[in-house]
């Protein structure tokens, strides 16, 4: 959960959120470009819990196992339930929607590795 | 680059485009996080801080009918918002209040304690843009 995976995805959602945040700020509504890179997010995005999901099945579990699954389940769709939102307003404010569900994806992440690492118990 | 900017926003748009959808986003998120918070905490050790537990569990009621309120706008969702949006901001200004003055109430944290500083202050400034988008969109 702590591997560079992680580490690119927080980087990548930071990327895309202040160049949705910027293009919110410049009045532009999300391209064809923006909602691509968002779902490719979503697909590093699903990576990653697909490699969480398989680490729960090699003997150190979370101790709060059932927390560390509703977070594995809302990470894997915040980014799409963003992208749908998105695409149903193509003003500025769809640019903000992505920015803000970039933005708050690796608080989600960080949140993960957190309740990851504290196992036993 | 010669992308459109997009237009002006009609005055008689509906509460639940533009401004209003990413408000309708930041609410699910919190509906989601507080009913989740809450939840969890009321299953594993609700005896430690039954205050605050439940006040998590209204907050995420409160969360969930603004969410909703947005969701369904006309006349009566702009009522459910309003609402909601109106105990939320008195919900965490006093729960705000009460957590910082009164520690032995609130051993444990809910979504409105401290102003929700524990979520970046969006506890606190969520209601006032709700409040301020509902006022702009009036019936007149």
């Amino acid at each position: 959960m702590n591997g560079p995976l992680s580490v690119v995805t927080i980087v990548a959602a930071l990327a895309l959120a202040i160049w949705c945040l910027a293009r919110a700020g410049l009045n532009r509504a999300p391209s064809r470009f923006d909602l691509a890179a968002a779902m490719a997010l979503s697909v590093l995005v699903a990576a990653l819990v697909l490699v969480a999901v398989a680490g729960l099945f090699d003997g150190s579990r979370p101790s709060e196992t059932g927390t560390f699954i509703g977070y594995l389940i809302t990470t894997i769709a915040f980014v799409p339930a963003g992208i749908v939102l998105a695409r149903m307003e193509p003003t500025r404010w769809g640019s903000l929607i992505l920015g803000v569900a970039c933005l708050v994806l690796p608080v989600l992440v960080l949140r993960l590795q957190q309740i990851a690492s504290v196992t036993g118990g | 680059m010669a992308e459109p900017s997009s237009p002006a926003r009609p005055r008689d748009a509906a509460i639940n485009t533009g401004l209003g959808r990413v408000l309708l986003f930041v609410y699910g998120i919190f509906a989601l996080s507080a009913s989740a918070r809450a939840t969890v905490q009321i299953a594993t050790k609700f005896a430690e801080a039954p205050l605050a537990y439940v006040l998590s569990a209204a907050a995420a009621v409160i969360y969930i009918a603004a969410t909703v309120g947005l969701a369904i706008g006309g006349r009566r969702g702009r009522l459910i918002a309003l609402t909601s949006c109106t105990i939320e901001l008195i919900g965490v200004l006093v729960v705000g209040t009460l957590s910082i003055g009164d520690k032995a109430a609130f051993p444990d944290a809910t979504v409105w304690s401290g102003y929700g500083s524990g979520y970046g202050y969006v506890p606190l400034v969520l209601p006032m843009v709700g409040l301020w988008w509902l006022w702009r969109h009036r019936e007149r």
